[in-house]
């Protein structure tokens, strides 16, 4: 019997290469499944077939998307695939990205069906949610085990070219399409029944959701900088040696205010970095590459701005939850504002 | 947070990072493209006061952001 052939996507962790360290490896391909993938076989139908992974380090897609993009292409291509598979990338950002940008362009350009699997709050959710079915899944890969199974559900459906439900039925992210359908009721009696049940404060489904836009209003420039406070903010976890309020490597739980009155640069003996979404090699042995402190005194100095704020803002943009960083951000624009700083400059990893 | 620093401080705040798709997603309306992941402003490779020059013209750039005035997401290449 012919089988589907499917092949599976990975970043450098889940492909079994390494973590932070290893998140720059260019892409490379294996034969059969590597790691998620071999629970994803014992999920799939009998007749799908994991021919091969294509494994990239996150750092090195994200800085290089369209190099990256042709590289995995190229080796996804070679396996000759029914199917694509990628992921699932959960919350992290880089992964998230990198799984709906593959997705994408393969489904464009090999024109096979493709699927992946993110928490909602992903970048690469947002990004690539209209394109692709993107499998809801938990915010981490203790998840794994719910993941694996709905993916694979998915991934058979798109297969066999069934026809896909709702996404509240399915489990996959709204794209955003609308398809006719027949109902038992008229329109004119299912509005009424929303009605009475909003009048009530019953909870309702709405058939048209209103889109969200979150944008906020771009705030008028500093007219003269050489009079201007300028405040350093930054997702990238520097902290002062030894991190004194513990901010989490991954999932902060809070955010981190520091002096800087009389420092003019950050150095590997005083400050480092808590973050351990990245490979930290490089900010531990200067700080000022993540937060620019000493170009900010140059400038100060020069009278190019007016001065740096002496207090900096730490946190740890990593597997952060939107509500948390809305949360952080507010508190320390709270202070920011009663400081009457003039700009902000946030730096992120 | 950078949507949320600029509506509640109510004054500009320039996006410095290296994936520029994330940030417009997100919404940033002043972006300033940075050089890697791990060291944004920053590069190990190049010697001290070429890495200072390189920082120094990333910051330049943020402060040029913060004084633009800009209707729409803008990425200041």
């Amino acid at each position: 019997m012919a089988s589907i052939r499917v092949v599976h996507y990975l970043n450098q962790f889940f492909g079994q290469i390494g973590g932070e360290e290893k998140a720059d490896i260019v892409p490379f391909s294996k034969e059969g499944p590597v790691g998620p993938g071999t629970a994803l076989v014992q999920a799939l139908d009998g007749d799908m077939e994991i021919v091969g992974t294509v494994i990239c380090g996150d750092t090195y897609f994200n800085e290089n998307l369209e190099a990256a993009t042709e590289k995995v292409i190229a080796l996804i291509a070679g396996f000759r695939p029914d199917l694509l598979i990628a992921g699932p990338a959960f919350n992290a950002g880089r992964y998230g990205m990198a799984c709906g940008a593959v997705c994408t362009a393969v489904q464009e350009r090999l024109k096979i069906p493709v699927v992946t699997g993110m928490y909602e709050e992903n970048p690469g959710a947002d990004m690539y949610k209209k394109q692709i079915y993107i499998v809801k899944t938990g915010n981490s890969a203790a998840q794994m085990r719910k993941a694996i199974p709905a993916l694979a559900r998915l991934a058979g459906k798109l297969a066999r070219g069934e026809v896909m439900g709702s996404p509240a039925e399915e489990g996959y992210l709204a794209r955003g399409i609308r398809r006719n359908v027949f109902h038992e009721q008229r329109g004119s009696a299912r509005a009424v029944a929303m009605l009475l049940k909003k009048l009530q404060g019953e909870p309702f489904d709405t058939e048209y959701p209103m889109p969200v836009f979150d944008r906020v209003t771009p705030r008028p420039a500093i007219k003269d900088l050489s009079k201007a406070k300028i405040a350093l903010v930054t997702s990238g976890g520097i902290v002062p040696k030894g991190n004194p309020d513990r901010i989490e490597s991954s999932s902060a739980s809070k955010f981190g205010r520091y002096d800087l009155s009389g420092i003019n640069d950050l150095d590997e003996n005083t400050f480092e970095t808590a973050h351990g979404g990245y490979d930290p090699v490089y900010a531990n042995q200067d700080a000022d590459r993540v937060l620019p402190v000493d170009v900010m005194r140059q400038l100060e100095k020069e009278g190019v701005i007016g001065r740096l704020h002496n207090i900096y803002y730490a946190t740890v943009g990593n597997g952060t939850s939107v509500a948390n960083a809305k949360k952080y951000a507010h508190a320390i624009g709270e202070e920011l504002k009663q400081e009457k700083v003039d700009g902000i400059i946030l730096t992120s990893t | 947070m950078v949507k949320e620093l600029e509506e509640v401080v109510d004054v500009p705040v320039v996006h410095v990072c290296t994936v520029v798709p994330i940030s417009l997603t997100v919404g940033a309306n002043r972006i300033d493209p940075a050089v890697a992941i791990p060291y944004p402003l920053g590069n190990p490779q190049l010697n001290r006061s070429e890495e200072l020059a390189l920082r120094r013209g990333i910051v330049e750039k943020a402060l040029q952001a913060l004084s633009t005035d800009v209707t729409e997401q803008t990425v200041f290449q």
